[in-house]
C-alpha cells in the first residue's frame, strides 16, 4: 500500500520502454542492448565491490564461462563439441556454471581483501582466458565458437533488434530490482556490515567466509546472465571476448558509473560504449582511445563516486537555483547563501 | 606556344569541370567504410594498412563514379568481435554500402558471417588471409582482391626440397587461423614432394609470446631447417632469442615474418636472417615500373611509413582500388542495393602494382605469387629480393574445387605430412 515510487524512476522507466522506436538498429542493438550487457557484467562487479568490498576482476570470467557452455552444450558451426542440446537445458546449465565458478573463485579469495583480492581474481581471470585460448578439446583454442543461436520461442527469433533489446532492459531491469531488494534483505544487510566491520560480524556469531561465498555465488548469476546475452548478441565466443583488457574494461565501467547504487554500471556502460563507438569520429583515428581515457580520467577526478556522484553534486545546486530564481527572489543575487546551505545539508 | 596554350586551357578546362563536378557531386556523395587494427599488437600494420587505402583514395581525387568518396575509419584490436562491432557501427550507423577490411585472419571469418546479414552492403576484404573466409561456406557479398596465406607460399615448399635441398623441417607458427593457413599453404607441396615435418616438431605459440627459450630448447636437432610463421614482434622477439641462444639451423619465413615490418628493426638478428627464404604477395625489390611508381607514391604520400610499402599497405590498395573501380564501372549506382556493384566486382580484373588479379567464383583473388630472399640492399636495409615469380595462384592451387576440399580444413595437424 504504501509502496512509494520516486517518479524519477518512472521516468527512466517510460524512456528505456520506448526508446527503440525513435532509434534505428544500430541505436536499438549496439548503443542500447550493448549498454545493457555490459551493464549487467558490470553490475556483478558493483555487487560486489559496493555492498561487499570486494573488487573482483573475475566476473567477466565467470560471464566468459557461461557463454562457452552454449556452444559447447547446445550448438555451434565450428564441428567442435556441440552437444545441440535445447535452450531449455543450455542456458539453465550455463547460468549454473557462472555461478559456480564464482563460488569457487569466492572461496579462494574470500580471505583476502583489498589489493590482494584484486591480484588473486586478476589471476584466475589470466588464467581462464589462457585456458581458453591454449585448450582445443574444449575450447577450441583461439578460434573460440561462431554461429551461436538465440531461442526462437514460438517463432519470434530473440536475436532480431526489437526483441533482443527488450530481452536485455528486463534482465538487466530484473536484476536492478533484486538488487535493490536484496541489499535490503537480513542477507544484503550481513554483507554490508562485513564490507564495514568483519571483525565485529564474526563476533556477532555469523560467519564472515559463508557470507562473502554466497554473494560470489549470487554475483555469478547476474554475471553468468550477461554472459549468456553476451553470446547472443555477438554470435559467437572467443578468448578475446574475456580477454584481461575487457575485465579491467568492466571494472572501469562500474568505478566510472558509480559503485553506490546498482544503476551506476548501466551508466557507466552507456558512457563506455558511446565513447567506443564515436570517439574514433571526434578525433583522429590515431588518437581516439586518449579520448576514451581522458573522458575517464576526468570523471573519476572531479567525482570519485563516479557519474552517479556527479549527480548527486548537481541535484542540490540545480534545486537551489530553482529555488533563488523561482521560489525566493529577494536572496538571489548572493553568492555566499547556496554554499552555506549546502554545507549544513551534507552534515 | 599554341601548343602549349591549348593544353594549358584544356587543363584550365578540365580542372574546371572537375571542380563544378566535384560541388555538383557534393550532394551526392558516398561513404566508404575501411576497418583495420589500430590498437594492440598489430597496430603498426594496421597504419600501414590505413596508408594503403588512401593511396587508393588519392589515386582516384576522392571521387569514382561520379561520387564524392567520404572515408570512416574503424578500429578493432585483432579480436573478432572488435572487428564486427567496428564493421556493423560503420554499416548500420554510418549508412556505408561498401566497408574494406579487416587485417587479421580469424577477423576475416566474422566479417564473412555478418556479411551474410547484410545482403545490401559489399564488404571487400583488407588483407585477412584465412583460407575459410572464401574457400568454405563463402558470403555472397564478401570479396577479396587480395590473395590469402596458403597462395602467398607458392614456390616455396618446392624452393626449399629441390634447391635447398631440406628433407626435414621443424615448424613455429602463432596459433591461429592465418599461420595455419601459411603452414598448409607451405607444407602441402613440401610433403607432397617427400619433405617431412614430424606433429611433435610443431610448435605453436600465441600472439604476442614474449619468451621462446622453452620452444628453442625443444627444437629437434635432426631437422634441416625452421619453418617461421611470426609476425610482427613476434618475429623480432624470436628472432632474436633464437639467434643469442646460439641457433644454428637456417630458416625459412612465412609472408609476414621477413617482411618490412621486421626487417626494419634493428640488432644482431638482423645479420642472421640475410638469406631466408620466403614468399608473398610482394617483393621489395621488384624490378617492374608498376612497382616501382607504386613504392614512389608510397614514398611521396607518406614519408614517415616504411622504406618500402608493407603487404599490408599493398592489400588494402589492391582492395580500394577494386571498390573504386567498380564505382567508376557502375557508374555510382548503388540503388538497387548494390546488386550491379557487386556483379561488376565479381568480373572484375584490373592492373596491380604486382601484376593482374581477378577472382575466382568464390570471389578469392587470382594473382601472382613472389619467391623471395633475404638480402642486403646497396643502402644497408635489408630487403626481399626476387628469386621467382609464380603466375597466376589460385586458391585451390590449379586442382578442381572439389577435389581441393579433400585436403580439409587447415589446422595445426594439417598436411598430416608423417
Amino acid at each position: 500500500m504504501n509502496v512509494r515510487i520516486h517518479p524519477a524512476w518512472l521516468i527512466a522507466g517510460g524512456v528505456l520502454l520506448l526508446y527503440p522506436f525513435p532509434a534505428n538498429d544500430f541505436f536499438t542493438v549496439q548503443i542500447g542492448a550493448y549498454s545493457l550487457i555490459l551493464g549487467t557484467i558490470a553490475l556483478s562487479l558493483m555487487i560486489l565491490a559496493g555492498y561487499g568490498g570486494m573488487v573482483s576482476l573475475a566476473q567477466l570470467p565467470a560471464a566468459g564461462l557461461a557463454a562457452y557452455m552454449l556452444p559447447i552444450l547446445g550448438s555451434n558451426t565450428q564441428d567442435v563439441l556441440g552437444f545441440g542440446w535445447s535452450h531449455w537445458v543450455t542456458i539453465p546449465a550455463a547460468l549454473f556454471t557462472g555461478m559456480a565458478f564464482s563460488a569457487l573463485v569466492g572461496l579462494i579469495a574470500v580471505r583476502t581483501g583489498g589489493i590482494y583480492m584484486i591480484m588473486i581474481t586478476l589471476a584466475v581471470a589470466v588464467s581462464v582466458f589462457f585456458l581458453t585460448r591454449q585448450n582445443y578439446g574444449i575450447f577450441n583454442g583461439f578460434t573460440g565458437y561462431a554461429g551461436i543461436e538465440a531461442p526462437k520461442p514460438f517463432g519470434l527469433d530473440l536475436r532480431s533488434p526489437l526483441p533482443f533489446y527488450y530481452l536485455c532492459l528486463a534482465v538487466s531491469a530484473g536484476f536492478v530490482l533484486a538488487t535493490i531488494y536484496v541489499a535490503k534483505s537480513p542477507f544484503g544487510l550481513s554483507l554490508q556490515a562485513v564490507r564495514d566491520n568483519p571483525r565485529r560480524v564474526s563476533a556477532l556469531g555469523h560467519s564472515v567466509a559463508a557470507i562473502r561465498v554466497y554473494a560470489f555465488f549470487l554475483a555469478g548469476l547476474v554475471a553468468a546472465a550477461g554472459g549468456v546475452m553476451l553470446v547472443f548478441f555477438n554470435g559467437r565466443i572467443s578468448p578475446g571476448t574475456i580477454g584481461v583488457d575487457v575485465a579491467i574494461d568492466i571494472l572501469v565501467i562500474a568505478v566510472v558509473g558509480g559503485l553506490r547504487h546498482p544503476v551506476g554500471p548501466f551508466l557507466g556502460a552507456l558512457a563506455f560504449v558511446l565513447l567506443e563507438n564515436f570517439a574514433i569520429d571526434l578525433i583522429d583515428r590515431e588518437r581516439f582511445n586518449t579520448v576514451i581515457g581522458t573522458a575517464f580520467l576526468l570523471v573519476v577526478l572531479f567525482s570519485p563516486d563516479g557519474l552517479l556522484g556527479l549527480w548527486d553534486r548537481l541535484k542540490p545546486r540545480i534545486a537551489q537555483s530553482y529555488i533563488q530564481t523561482a521560489g525566493n527572489p529577494r536572496t538571489g543575487g548572493t553568492g555566499n547563501q547556496p554554499n552555506s546551505s549546502r554545507e549544513q545539508s551534507d552534515e | 606556344m599554341n601548343e602549349k596554350m591549348k593544353t594549358k586551357t584544356l587543363m584550365l578546362g578540365a580542372s574546371l569541370a572537375a571542380i563544378m563536378g566535384v560541388t555538383s557531386a557534393s550532394a551526392e556523395g558516398v561513404r566508404i567504410g575501411a576497418v583495420a587494427v589500430l590498437e594492440g599488437a598489430f597496430a603498426v600494420l594496421g597504419e600501414d594498412g590505413m596508408r594503403g587505402v588512401n593511396l587508393a583514395l588519392q589515386e582516384f581525387g576522392h571521387t569514382a563514379g561520379g561520387l564524392d568518396i567520404e572515408l570512416i575509419t574503424g578500429s578493432s584490436d585483432a579480436s573478432p568481435d572488435s572487428a564486427v562491432r567496428a564493421t556493423r557501427k560503420i554499416v548500420e550507423q554510418d549508412g556505408a554500402p561498401i566497408v574494406i577490411g579487416p587485417l587479421s585472419g580469424s577477423e576475416g571469418l566474422a566479417i564473412r558471417d555478418y556479411a551474410k546479414t547484410q545482403p545490401n552492403a559489399t564488404f571487400i576484404n583488407g588483407v585477412s588471409a584465412a583460407q575459410d573466409t572464401t574457400l568454405r561456406e563463402p558470403a555472397e557479398n564478401f570479396f577479396r582482391f587480395s590473395t590469402e596465406g596458403a597462395q602467398w607460399m607458392a614456390g616455396l615448399g618446392e624452393y626449399v626440397y629441390e634447391e635447398k635441398g631440406y628433407r626435414n623441417v621443424a615448424i613455429l607458427a602463432e596459433d591461429y587461423s592465418f599461420p595455419y593457413t601459411q603452414v598448409f599453404g607451405f607444407l602441402e607441396p613440401f610433403c607432397r614432394l617427400g619433405g617431412r615435418a614430424p606433429q611433435d616438431a610443431r610448435f605453436y605459440v600465441p600472439i604476442g609470446n614474449k619468451d621462446y627459450s622453452s620452444v628453442i630448447a625443444a627444437l629437434p636437432d635432426d631437422v634441416d631447417a625452421i619453418y617461421v610463421a611470426l609476425g610482427g614482434a613476434d618475429a623480432v622477439n624470436f628472432l632474436t632469442q633464437y639467434e643469442q641462444a646460439g641457433g644454428d639451423l637456417p630458416l625459412i619465413g612465412g609472408s609476414i615474418t621477413v617482411d618490412q615490418t621486421v626487417l626494419g628493426s634493428e640488432g644482431r638478428a638482423r645479420n642472421f636472417v640475410i638469406g631466408t627464404p620466403s614468399a608473398g604477395p610482394v617483393s621489395d625489390t621488384w624490378d617492374d615500373p608498376r612497382w616501382a611508381e607504386f613504392v614512389a607514391a608510397y614514398r611521396d604520400a607518406f614519408p614517415d611509413g616504411f622504406p618500402s610499402p608493407s603487404l599490408f599497405a599493398h592489400g588494402y590498395y589492391v582492395n580500394t582500388k577494386a571498390a573504386l573501380l567498380a564505382l567508376e564501372e557502375v557508374g555510382g549506382d548503388l540503388s538497387d542495393g548494390g546488386v550491379a556493384y557487386r556483379e561488376v566486382l565479381s568480373n572484375l580484373s584490373f592492373e596491380t602494382p604486382t601484376g593482374m588479379v581477378s577472382l575466382d567464383e568464390r570471389r578469392n583473388a587470382v594473382a601472382d605469387i613472389f619467391l623471395t630472399e633475404v638480402i642486403e640492399g646497396p643502402d644497408g636495409n635489408l630487403v626481399n629480393s626476387t628469386i621467382k615469380i609464380t603466375p597466376s595462384v589460385s586458391q585451390t592451387f590449379g586442382l578442381p574445387y572439389e577435389e581441393f576440399l579433400e585436403y580439409g580444413p587447415v589446422s595445426r595437424e594439417n598436411p598430416a605430412c608423417e
